[in-house]
């Protein structure tokens, strides 16, 4: 063995794939390592003889590498690029090094190989499975103060990154054919079979490059040539097919209904200057009509008396380490397998010139071909036997070696430990389109049974371990014609499941099963002692297979212990659920675009512009950005609503109420519709008048409220309320289509055809006078609730007097191109005369002067028209209409109902909170009678004192009563009057 | 709606000053057109189609185009009619005698115009329906979504769409548009 260059010194000269010349530089816990290009983290400390990367959830035992791949438990690392770009557990053995990684090892303080925490592993009898559910009952106080927060702090390893991510993601959709996971050899295969028929086929794999077991199995070759270079070459004839897309680095990790596909590619993860231009990550959302599942199967660990020492790996790891990264994982290698993969790996080790201590398999007839190739290597082979225990601190230094059924035991110095207890396929993603699996029980394992979707499980998930089949059932799967030649060393047969020898119900040793979650085959038999018999009891007291490995390799263990200590065939005890994600996904992935200006549309006016350039403050209304008051130097809000009030008062008011839903109505049965989706009679209404008109659910309840124009015998012009506008729409479309299909009407969205600018006040009529044409504005000719499609500035538009605060008031609809020139215009015009602008909360105050109810605010979806005062827009006369059986149910018909009134604080100068409950007797006992709450509560100015709206129960006939709300730190005292404050006679209207 | 050419000075365009895109996306706001809802029975569609000069296609996901007007499929009693500039459509639908309900809603939307190799790789950084040639070839058309908001999608050309949208959201599809032609030309 030679140490190649200063990559490490457990390089093999002349072994793997990488390129020796081609180096990058990364930290692991502050010290500096040189990597080849193409390492993973994990290969790259190994060639360093770095086995130590972590310490376990719960006991804090040294942890280092178990494998090569997406399955790996135990070696979670934190990867940073700066202070901003940094991730926790990330799998070493995923994350690719880039030049200049920084890397660190979690869950350890002060240091990795000093772990104060460790002392956990001191008190494990305390923390047996369940040790939580049963410790952190009561006293009930202690919950908040002391158990969670310190559950909280024990929790989880790594540390969320605290600053803005800088990075970008990306979303793709996309549609294919055929979509094939896994590009190993039966994806490959598949994948030009399905690519011959001229289909569009996605190629996915989450390793850098294709190859899936080929990357250790040197020993296959592919119609004469080397697996992994067949593989290579296959992905670039495939990749130059235009009707093909290959994905590497991208991870399936959902498969959900329909054929619907989640993908998460790394785009830049591996690089170390990525592009600014380069998302960090893309999710791909792909529909497939059919899907090739060739995701494989992953290796199991043995469970057996420590096994969990830095130093310890699958056997399939220890392969790809050395065949495809050029690491030996040790220089004096145990072998402990149930199977006969780790042999090979045996093999290829002592090859390359690791000494191997011997090969202890716990079978009693391993298969003649692999002793006689065992023999000719000089590799020692303890058949019959077991590790039954394992030495060493921060990494294994020798295992402890038996014969099965008792013996003396003898040490052996090793400083690794390969392990295979044998192949689990991979279903994940079968089972997460809803397919049905059964037991294989020659096997022991689970395999695709009934498929829910198209799909076609190939290869190794599919149970097919034969190459020639393997490759024949994959061009089937494909649907074209490919001939494909392969060839293997050997037919690898074997497997268990379960705790080996030494570790079985009879010891209280610490037989891993789940490594990151720190559960042993002796947690699993004390769940089933302590009464859990269904495997997701089993799982979730002892959280085998929860942690974010989601038990990849422990659920099979886990599955056969439980199923032993129950005495039950394994199909009996049941599998727990495959959800998705496969593997951990990222927040960025899943979010995408959706981030800054791009998280929500933030829906802005016509006149939005300007609005902002007379120094509107804005709120939020739905997604609506909307003026709610225009400040002037000096002014706060309060000063300003007041000076705005007072203004559209004594002079006029420019109001800006786009955002107001509007829907055309037409046909020859538009009248008879709004009489069926509206309380009030729309027959009487002529062309030219508009009203205001209530919504009721069929329940009776006040659903939304608006004016309603009629600009032909066949034509409405309808409003809502600004956040009523969609579910308005659909609310009557429903009943269009489901109940009244007959009628020869059609609903149009024309919300943002009409920019709507509100001039209200005295001088509204003059202010807008010349701006208007083709109609007479004259308070004869253009009463109150008048409307007329004129032309306004030359622009057509419709012309409505309507009046949301209870002065002469007009609301100009023009096309809303045209809202800006408008506005402008008019604002030039009104400024000089006096008149403000003023926005939603001015608007607010002066309709609560008037009693003017607002959806939503004043009513609750428990108010009927009648609890809010409005049952004069309720016809008797109309025979049907939705809410009209509803109206008649005993409870709304009933005396006592909460009715909308007015309340007014016996101090002027106190104005109520909105919410504030309203009892009777404050001095009564606790908890208090309560007789509704305030809905609505302003200072107003034009009044000189506070005004409120409230629900009280039977409210009208407690009209001259005082009441009382209590709050925190006072009671405020109130009396109840009607609802108007304001021009009691409403004379101002018709001005 | 009569715009004629001298209102054009008082009109404020939603996506005025937007430009964008990437090396293999273009991206810009269409000029103003005139556009109608126009809703309509089976048995009107051939007196509607005449009147307007373009026959009102019945077929989902289709779109037809004659004499400066395009009619595009949406429902099974439901198009949207684009003419460009100034064509009269409210005018001539009703000049059919048919019954129909037509709708001004030449400002309710505005479009963007999306071409280039990599348009169909940017509409679908948000919109889910397949782009493919063979499934959307040029004249198909279907509302639909893109990221958060509702869309009119029309495909013009090989690599060319027109994305119809409502006023309010045409700065966020831009925007999404916008990074979806970043990502299309990586």
């Amino acid at each position: 063995m030679s140490a190649s260059s200063n990559s490490g010194s457990f390089r093999i000269k002349g072994a793997g794939r990488l390129t020796p010349a081609r180096t990058a530089r990364f930290t692991f816990d502050g010290k500096s390592y040189t990597a080849l290009e193409g390492d993973t983290v994990a290969s790259a400390l190994l060639a360093h003889g770095v086995h130590l990367l972590g310490r376990s959830f719960k006991y804090h035992r040294p942890r280092g590498i178990l494998s090569a791949g997406p399955e790996e438990p135990n070696a979670l690392i934190d990867v940073s690029r700066d202070a901003a770009r940094r991730q926790p557990n990330v799998r070493a053995t995923v994350q690719e090094v880039f030049d200049g990684a920084k890397i660190a090892s979690q869950n350890r303080w002060p240091s990795l190989k000093f772990d104060v925490g460790a002392v956990n592993n001191l008190f494990s009898p305390f923390f047996a499975a369940g040790f939580y559910y049963k410790t952190f009952m009561w006293p009930r106080e202690a919950w908040v103060k002391i158990y969670e927060p310190f559950i909280r702090r024990a929790a989880g390893l790594g540390v969320a990154p605290t600053e803005e991510d800088p990075d970008h993601y990306a979303n793709r959709y996309a549609h294919c054919d055929v979509l094939v996971t896994g590009a190993g050899v039966a994806g490959l295969t598949a994948a030009l079979s399905a690519a011959a028929t001229g289909q569009s086929v996605f190629l996915v794999d989450e390793q850098p490059e294709v190859g899936g077991a080929l990357h250790y199995d040197t020993a296959t070759t592919i119609d004469g040539q080397n697996g992994y270079d067949w593989a290579q070459a296959t992905a670039a004839k495939l990749k130059a097919m235009p009707n093909v897309t290959v994905l590497t680095r991208t991870t399936v990790f959902g498969y959900y209904n329909h054929g619907f596909l989640g993908l998460a590619e790394r785009v830049t993860d591996h690089v170390a200057k990525p592009g600014k231009d380069l998302p960090r990550e893309r999710l791909w959302q792909v529909r497939a009509k059919k899907v090739v599942l060739a995701t494989g199967s992953i290796e199991r660990h043995m469970v057996f008396a420590n096994n969990d020492r830095p130093g310890i790996m699958l056997a399939s790891a220890a392969r790809t380490f050395l065949n495809h990264h050029g690491v030996a994982v040790g220089r004096q290698v145990g072998v402990y397998t149930a199977h006969d993969s780790a042999y090979e790996t045996a093999f290829d080790l002592k090859r390359a010139g690791v000494s191997i201590a011997a090969i202890v398999d716990c079978r009693a007839d391993p298969g003649e071909a692999l002793l006689a190739e065992a023999r000719a290597l000089g590799i020692s082979v303890l058949s019959g036997h077991s590790v039954t225990d394992t030495g060493g601190r921060l990494r294994i230094s020798s295992m402890t070696v038996a014969r099965n059924g008792g013996g003396d035991a003898r040490k052996i110095a090793v400083d690794a430990l390969i392990v295979s207890a044998g192949w689990t396929p991979s279903v994940h993603l079968f089972s997460q389109s809803r397919g049905k699996l059964r037991f294989d029980d020659v096997n022991q394992r689970f395999l695709p049974n009934i498929y829910a979707q198209d799909c076609v499980s190939v290869g190794s998930c599919n149970g097919t371990d034969d190459l020639a089949e393997l490759i024949d059932e994959a061009i089937a799967a494909g649907g074209g014609s490919v001939a494909l030649a392969g060839e293997n060393r050997f037919e690898w047969t074997g497997g268990m499941i379960g705790a080996a020898e030494g570790a079985g119900p009879d010891t209280t040793v610490k037989a891993f099963v789940d490594f990151q979650h720190d559960v042993t085959a002796k947690d699993i038999r004390l769940a089933v002692r302590e009464g859990m018999h269904s495997i997701e009891h089993i799982k979730r007291f002892t959280t085998n297979g929860m942690a974010s490995d989601q038990g990849k390799l422990s659920n099979m263990h886990g599955l056969a212990i439980a199923a032993e200590m129950l005495e039950r065939p394994i199909p009996q005890v049941g599998l727990t659920t495959f959800r998705a994600p496969y593997t951990p996904v990222t927040y960025g992935t899943l979010v995408g675009h959706s981030r800054g200006e791009l998280f929500d549309p933030a829906r802005k006016t016509p006149m939005h512009a300007l609005e902002t350039a007379e120094g509107a403050e804005f709120e939020d209304v739905g997604n609506w950005k909307r003026a709610w008051y225009y400040p002037k130097r000096g002014e706060d809000m309060l000063a300003a609503v007041n000076r705005e009030c007072r203004t559209v008062r004594e002079v006029a008011g420019v109001f800006n109420g786009s955002t107001l839903g509007k829907i055309e109505v037409v046909g020859p049965d538009a009248a008879q519709f709004l009489d069926l989706l509206y309380t009030n009679a729309w027959g009487s209404l002529k062309p030219g008048k508009s009203r205001y008109g209530i919504m009721t659910r069929e329940d009776g309840f006040v659903y939304d409220d608006g004016v309603v124009g009629r600009l032909a015998e066949d034509r409405f012009h309808v409003t809502t309320t600004t956040g009523g506008a969609p579910r308005v729409l659909h609310h009557m479309e429903d009943y269009l289509q489901t109940e009244f299909p007959h009628l020869r009407v059609w609903l149009t969205s024309t919300t943002e055809q009409w920019a709507v600018i509100a001039v209200q006040g005295p001088k509204a009529r003059e202010i807008i006078q010349p701006f208007v044409e083709g109609v007479d504005i004259s308070s004869e000719a253009f009463p109150h609730m008048s409307v007329a499609e004129c032309s306004v500035m030359g622009v057509p538009a419709r012309l409505f007097r309507v009046s949301f605060t209870g002065e002469l008031g007009y609301e100009i609809n023009v096309p809303a191109d045209y809202g800006p020139a408008v506005w402008k215009a008019i604002w030039e015009r009104a400024e000089p005369m006096g008149a403000c602008l003023y926005g939603t909360e001015t608007m607010h105050v002066l309709r609560a002067e008037k009693g003017y109810i607002i959806v939503g605010q004043d009513t609750d979806g428990t108010v009927t028209p009648h609890d809010a005062g409005l049952g004069w827009a309720v016809s008797s006369k109309k025979p049907d209409f939705v809410g009209i059986r509803g109206l008649k149910r005993p409870d709304l018909v009933r005396e006592n109902r909460k009715q909308l009134v007015g309340l007014l604080t016996k101090d002027p100068a106190v104005v109520l909170e909105e919410g504030g409950q309203i009892v009777a007797d404050p001095n009564q006992a606790k908890p208090m009678t309560m007789l509704g709450h305030v809905t609505s509560a302003y200072w107003s100015e034009n009044c000189g004192r506070s005004i409120a709206l409230a629900l009280v129960a039977g409210g009208r006939a407690r009209i001259g009563e005082t009441l009382h709300v209590p709050l925190k730190d006072r009671t405020i005292e109130v009396e109840v009057t009607d609802m108007v404050f304001f021009d009691k006679d409403g004379g101002r209207i018709h001005g | 709606m009569a715009d004629s050419g001298a209102d054009l000075a008082n009109r404020t365009l939603p996506l005025s000053g937007f430009h964008g895109g990437s090396s293999t996306v273009r991206l810009e706001a269409a000029p103003p057109a005139e556009r109608i809802s126009l809703r309509a029975r089976a048995e009107d569609v051939a007196a509607l189609s005449s009147a307007l000069g373009v026959d009102l296609p019945v077929r989902p996901k289709t779109s037809a185009s004659a004499n400066g007007r395009s009619a595009l499929w949406l429902g099974p009693d439901e198009w949207l009619v684009i003419a460009d500039g100034n064509g009269g459509l409210m005018q001539a639908a009703k000049n059919s005698g048919a019954l129909h309900s037509a709708t001004d809603v030449s400002h309710r939307n505005t479009a963007i115009l999306v071409s280039g190799p990599g348009a169909a790789a940017a509409i679908n950084a948000g919109c889910p329906q397949d782009l493919s040639l063979k499934v959307f070839p040029v004249g198909a058309c279907s509302r639909t979504v893109f990221g958060k908001v509702e869309i009119v999608l029309l495909r013009t050309a090989d690599d060319a769409f027109r994305m119809e949208v409502w006023r309010s959201f045409s700065d966020y599809a831009f925007g999404l548009l916008a990074e979806g032609a970043q990502d299309a030309a990586v």
